[in-house]
């Protein structure tokens, strides 16, 4: 069976869990051999093996942490060249995107980004895109080259299936290019306790209704009784309420959850471009006007500020 | 020495518009308006910035798109640009991401550079690739997706906000920045911009003048094929309530039902 690339998304060794969808999606099109780069990067092999990872090639250069991107472009074409896959995969990260794209062009070959789904075709592997703020469903292929992929977060249901997970030295000849853009110093950010936002299965956001930023804690508290991650629109972060980094939109996050829960989110364009995909929708706004609810599975034509907490109180008391 | 800035931007149809394809499964431009792609315009705005902080600064704005696209053009020039390169040509029609790469990346050497900015993506396709395409194109350093960038004594620095890190990045000019719609609110033209980018120049480029072949870029040049495109149905309608005191209480029992509780 054909051997297909996955880079491996983790920190300090821990896989975050849309390498884990990646490998469950690899599957479909063959045998997953992962790419681990930077620190910790052999302890993920364990996790990798156990979700079907046949190889784990890994290399721990200090260059991944140093510099920008391109080393990990280096790498991940020295794997391409020993392996000689059928496809290869990335996670839809910002970074994630970058490196394959400079890979794609690299080895000749056409990319295919924010996939969320995947299948064996004929022609190799088809993947299935949102576009137009998710108007439309479109099928691709890549039509040159060795297909390069990357799948968004929540595609696909994590799978363990046991494989050999054998680690390997992967031998990586750093390129001139790859000390161009060197990396000063990186700060951590600070962990709220919540799910990373574009991979959690539950979200909650606020916008412009809730307010003003001392009653985000209302929004909080709800996605802590479901575990979920805290998102925000645009107006909410432009209006410095709630930080960018969890901007869901057109120009901040694009999420796909198993459910999206919008307080007080009109649902503008921009805002739809980025949850539209979620699988099941749900809004409470006092504006029974909201376009949101053109998109809801369940509307609560209400007061965020009455709806918001009996609804904490009510899962909290079922959880409980 | 002055400071050569290339600003690239992209026309895009206007996201509050109906998009659709066309039935050769490109898009479809017929029916919509179009406009400059809003994450371009904090692009415009940073060149902009560092062009004021040089002592001698050039901002070129390029476009790769049809006749239209002329409109982005004129836009950043109203905000300040100086000049405009139009690269336009009936065979660039369906060019995908690594085709629009390649052209960019001629336009860009023949225009002349120490700094190419970008916006983080385009408002249609979306994709956020092209910045580090060209810099890999180019051959040098991407530093991309900056929330505040500036450049001093050819090095350019800027803050990248990552997923799990915030980074600051170091690069020496010649380089491909692309800035994030944090980096600072773009300008609105003035009246005197506007009256002013009337009389700045427009470049116009062929394929031939980048010495690019047909093939090469285009819809039979792309290296991924769109099979189909269908449209989402509708949403099947949903259930909504009025919040008379229950609504928390029905909103938890669909919940329940769902099992996310």
């Amino acid at each position: 069976m054909a051997e297909v690339l996955v880079l491996v998304d983790h920190v300090d060794g821990a896989v975050r869990k849309p390498t884990l969808e990646l490998l469950t999606l690899a599957r479909r099109i063959g045998d997953p051999v992962a790419v681990a780069l930077g620190a910790g990067a052999e302890a993920t092999a364990g996790v990798l093996g156990e979700h079907g990872a046949v190889k784990v090639l890994v290399s721990d250069a200090p260059e991944f942490a140093d510099y920008l991107v391109v080393p990990k472009v280096d790498a991940l074409q020295a794997a391409f060249e020993a392996v000689s896959p059928a496809a290869v995969l990335v996670v839809s990260s910002a970074e994630g995107k970058e490196v394959a794209a400079r890979l794609a062009l690299r080895i000749g070959s056409g990319i295919i980004t924010d996939a969320t789904d995947l299948e064996a075709g004929d022609g190799g592997p088809v993947a299935t895109q949102a576009v137009f703020a998710a108007s439309y469903t479109t099928k691709s292929r890549v039509s040159r080259g060795v297909p390069v992929i990357t799948v968004k977060p929540n595609s696909a249901p994590v799978e363990p299936a046991a494989a050999a997970g054998a680690v390997e030295a992967l031998a990586v000849s750093f390129g001139e290019g790859s000390t161009g853009t060197k990396v000063v110093s990186r700060t951590a950010r600070e962990s709220t306790g919540r799910p990373e936002l574009t991979e959690a299965a539950i979200v909650v956001s606020g916008g412009r209704g809730v307010n003003g930023a001392e009653n985000f804690p209302l929004i909080e508290a709800l996605a802590d009784s479901l575990g979920a991650a805290v998102g925000a629109s645009r107006a909410a972060v432009d209006a410095g309420w709630y930080p960018h980094t969890s901007q869901v939109g057109q120009t901040g996050k694009s999420v796909s959850p198993q459910l999206y829960i919008a307080s007080g989110i009109s649902g503008a364009i921009q805002h739809r471009a980025g949850m539209q995909t979620s699988k099941t929708i749900v809004a409470i706004n006092k504006d029974a006007e909201a376009p949101i609810f053109e998109l809801v599975d369940y509307g609560v034509i209400g007061d965020l500020f009455t709806v918001v907490p009996q609804l904490t109180e009510e899962i909290n008391t079922r959880k409980g | 020495m002055s400071l050569r800035i290339v600003v690239c931007v992209k026309y895009v149809p206007d996201a509050t518009g109906d998009r659709r394809f066309a039935d050769d499964l490109t898009l479809d431009r017929e029916d919509v308006d179009g406009l400059l792609s809003e994450l371009d315009e904090y692009a415009v705005e940073q060149a902009l910035q560092i062009a004021d902080g040089a002592d001698d600064a050039e901002i070129t704005v390029v476009t790769v798109g049809p006749e239209d696209a002329r409109d982005a053009l004129r836009k950043a020039l109203s905000m300040g640009a100086d000049r405009a390169v139009h690269v336009e040509d009936d065979d660039l029609h369906g060019t995908d991401v690594m085709g629009t790469s390649l052209v960019l990346a001629r336009a860009v050497e023949k225009t002349g550079y120490d700094l190419v900015i970008c916006g983080m993506a385009s408002t249609d396709g979306v994709m956020g690739v092209l910045p580090a395409l060209l810099a890999e194109r180019l051959g040098v350093p991407q530093v991309t997706l900056l929330s505040e960038v500036s450049v001093n004594e050819g090095v350019v620095t800027g803050r990248r906000d990552g997923d799990t890190a915030t980074e600051r990045l170091e690069a020496s000019l010649p380089a491909v920045v692309s800035v994030t719609d944090q980096s600072g609110e773009a300008r609105y033209p003035s009246f005197k911009g506007i009256m002013a980018a009337k009389k700045k120049p427009v470049e116009s480029l062929d394929l031939e003048d980048l010495e690019l072949e047909a093939g090469e870029v285009g819809l039979a040049g792309a290296w991924t094929a769109v099979d189909s495109a269908t449209e989402r149905p509708a949403r099947t309608a949903g259930t909504i309530v009025k919040d008379e005191g229950e609504g928390a209480k029905q909103l938890a029992e669909f919940l329940a039902g769902q099992k996310f509780i």
